[in-house]
């Protein structure tokens, strides 16, 4: 599903990824893990298509197509969604509003017909049960004033809307409480099946928990150093990252 | 997106050509350029006014000779050559009409083209148009199914001449000639405008549209519009105005005068997309404009609504004399400008009875090169007890070369009035727009999706129609304007 090839990616002149090989398959769940500043976010948003890094060498394929040639908003329609580290803040803009014009234009770009206001409705409220999101949300302004909790819930209800075929959740698990924590997590899980997959990026195994990893990555200064199953991520919940910063020689 | 590529959005649209600015190869009668009182004669007998018009005139303008013009605005406009102006042109056909067979059929077309039809079987339902071209009143619909219910609607003009008593007794009442430069201009030259009156008692069933027009070439476009409401009754006035592109400014200088008795309510509401020149800043039309209403009778309320995206320089203050006990006024303004336009913006709450209300919302959105200010009045006088105000003033940036400024100006001469000032100022982020992008909207939608959500506020308060040629037109002003 994406083959990610040999890539390299700096900011300003400075590189930040430096040669990345990953490979995802459907109905796979990967974890990323890593230091601070490993460069688990850029990975994130290169993904995704945002302008601010430059991709210097490399490949990234997504069922079949160059991705890094397309606009994010394409990226998007080809079924790539982004779980937010810092979900963005749209005042005036209401969330009903918003998530109704993403599924149509995701619609559009399959050739189908927008949906009717009342067959929207519905839809909502299906995928509001299924990630157990309050309604007072979803009639707010995008994410104006929500909490930390309530912004990430909120990211999760809009891939239940726009049910992607590859969601990359970038630390999706920082600054949930435990209770917030299990909703997110449910979430994901009830959206699995064995066509999507799942990248999970978080810094902490907590997550992990609650989304099984079949594979679990270990990031670090612009590599992948580290590739094991579950087991890797306790392993590093023991141990820390000093014994991969050893290793690796620094 | 690359940064070209939102470039290269931006410069389509930015530069994209006005779409109401054709030129209609209609006849006009015009006076020739110039303005002295022979010119003002002129127009008056043109007109056939009675006496007392011709003396109201002649008074503004010997006022207006002793007049320079204001200064004080945050504006940069050339010197004005009131000389070099035609104050009267008026597109040629039969003096009366009788029917919609008598309009020209350009003059037709015309406003077909602008998606005002003039056969009144297409209107759309519950709204009764004025349609004013140049110095002339064209057409007004619906008049007879209004004047049922003792509803006046009808062109100045005729008001003139068919309810004489009426003009004279309340023109010149809230806008008086000395006003101002502009307004002293206007009394001495108007040409047309709307007048409506409706009688105790009566909600007019329908909205009442005013659709304004500058066609003909070097002319000034100078109506006037007069709104009476009698006790206990209620209108919902809408004014939308167009013109060509040209490479010259042309100036428009309206006077709207409102009068709103016990116990009556008056929304008014404008879209102004008259042409802002082009992105060079080349031509467009300067917009002056002096727009009041009293709320002369206790618990009477005066709700005013703009969406302002057109003309190169804007001054504008639509103000409310807040005068009956328990009277109340709204303010909800839109202002955007792009490129080389101006805008200087904002209104006037005058708060003399006891116990008046006034809410102030104000969004500037300024893109290109363009600066946007807000200009606002609260004044409480000294005997008024219990005034209350209320305002906001927000102002979104796009792009990092315009501006946007806040001049609010606080009279309170009363202990127990409560004011309350907020404002804010934002910009349209990249993050917000690559969270759109993400989700699958283009940058385009996204600008679009987000100044209406900032504008929204106030595009609710219009009538449905309106708001949504509102909201069109705030997209197409702006997309792009991000880069």
């Amino acid at each position: 599903m994406l083959s990610i090839k040999n890539l390299h990616v700096s900011i300003e002149g400075k590189d930040i990824l430096k040669g990345i090989n990953l490979d995802v398959k459907p109905g796979e769940v990967h974890a990323i893990m890593g230091p601070n500043g490993a460069g688990k976010s850029t990975l994130a948003s290169v993904l995704a298509g945002r302008d601010l890094f430059n991709v210097t060498e490399g490949e990234v394929s997504f069922q079949g197509k160059d991705l890094l040639d397309m606009e994010p908003e394409d990226r998007a329609k080809e079924g790539i969604f982004l779980g937010f580290q810092y979900p963005i803040e749209i005042p005036g803009v209401s969330t009903v509003n918003f998530m109704k014009t993403a599924v149509n234009e995701h619609r559009k770009y399959k050739g189908l017909d927008p949906l009717s206001a009342s067959d929207f409705l519905k839809l909502m409220r299906e995928k509001k049960s299924l990630v157990e999101i309050d309604s007072k949300l979803t009639n707010r302004s995008v994410n104006e004033g929500f909490s930390g909790g309530e912004k990430k819930k909120n990211e999760i209800f809009q891939m239940a809307m726009l049910e992607p075929k590859l969601a990359v959740l970038d630390e999706t698990d920082s600054g949930l409480d435990i209770d917030a924590l299990r909703v997110v997590a449910n979430g994901v899980n009830k959206l699995k099946t064995r066509d999507n997959a799942t990248i999970v990026i978080t810094h902490y195994q907590r997550l992990l928990d609650y989304i099984v990893p079949d594979v679990v990555h270990v990031l670090y200064d612009g590599r992948i150093v580290k590739t094991a199953g579950k087991e890797l991520a306790l392993e590093l919940e023991e141990k820390g990252y000093d014994w991969i910063k050893e290793e690796n020689g620094k | 997106m690359a940064k070209e590529e939102q470039d290269k959005i931006l410069n389509e649209v930015t530069e994209s050509e006005y779409k109401y600015g054709f030129v209609t190869d209609i006849e006009n009668d015009d006076i020739g350029k110039g303005l002295n009182e022979d010119i003002i004669r002129m127009i008056s007998a043109k007109k056939k006014e009675p006496k007392f018009m011709l003396d109201f005139r002649l008074k503004a303008y010997r006022h207006w000779k002793t007049m320079k013009m204001p200064e004080w605005a945050y504006l940069d406009i050339p010197e004005i050559d009131y000389q070099d102006i035609i104050y009267y042109s008026t597109p040629k056909q039969k003096a009366k009409l009788e029917s919609m067979d008598d309009v020209d059929p350009e003059i037709r077309a015309t406003f077909d083209k602008l998606g005002i039809p003039l056969d009144e079987q297409k209107i759309l339902a519950n709204v009764a148009v004025d349609v004013v071209m140049d110095s002339s009143s064209v057409k007004t619909t619906f008049k007879e199914a209004l004047a049922e219910k003792g509803i006046i609607f009808c062109s100045f003009s005729e008001a003139v001449q068919d309810h004489p008593d009426l003009i004279q007794e309340y023109m010149g009442t809230v806008v008086p000639i000395q006003d101002n430069f502009f307004a002293a201009l206007n009394s001495a030259v108007f040409s047309d405008g709307s007048f409506v009156y409706i009688p105790k008692g009566v909600r007019c069933p329908m909205e009442l549209s005013t659709y304004f027009r500058i066609n003909a070439e070097n002319t000034g476009q100078f109506e006037r519009t007069l709104i009476v409401c009698e006790e206990e009754s209620y209108v919902s006035y809408l004014e939308g105005c167009t013109a060509p592109m040209r490479d010259e400014n042309q100036l428009h200088a309206a006077i709207v005068e409102i009068i709103v008795k016990d116990n009556a309510e008056v929304k008014y509401s404008t879209v102004q997309n008259w042409y802002p020149g082009d992105k060079n800043g080349k031509g467009g039309i300067y917009n002056f404009v002096t727009k009041r209403g009293i709320c002369e009778g206790v618990n009477s309320k005066l709700m005013w609504a703009q969406v302002e995206t057109g003309s190169a320089v804007t001054w504008k203050y639509p103000s409310t004399i807040l005068k009956g006990d328990g009277s109340s006024s709204e303010f909800y303004s839109v202002a955007v400008t792009n490129n080389h336009q101006q805008a200087d913006t904002g209104t006037k709450m005058i708060h003399i009875g006891n116990n008046t209300k006034s809410t102030i919302i104000s969004k500037g959105i300024s893109a290109g090169k363009s600066n946007n200010s807000y200009r606002g009045l609260v004044k409480v006088s000294k005997n008024c007890e219990g005034a209350r105000n209320f305002s906001q003033c927000d102002s979104l940036l796009l792009g990092d070369k315009c501006g946007a400024h806040t001049f609010p100006y606080l009279e309170i001469g009363n202990q127990s009035a409560k004011v309350e000032h907020e404002a804010t100022t934002s910009k349209i982020g990249e993050d917000q727009i690559f969270y759109c992008n993400q989700r699958g909207i283009n940058t385009e939608d996204a600008i679009g999706l987000i100044v209406n959500g900032y504008a929204k506020e106030v595009i609710n308060k219009m009538p449905m129609e309106f708001a949504v040629e509102a909201q069109k037109l705030l997209q197409i002003s702006l997309e792009g304007s991000v880069g």
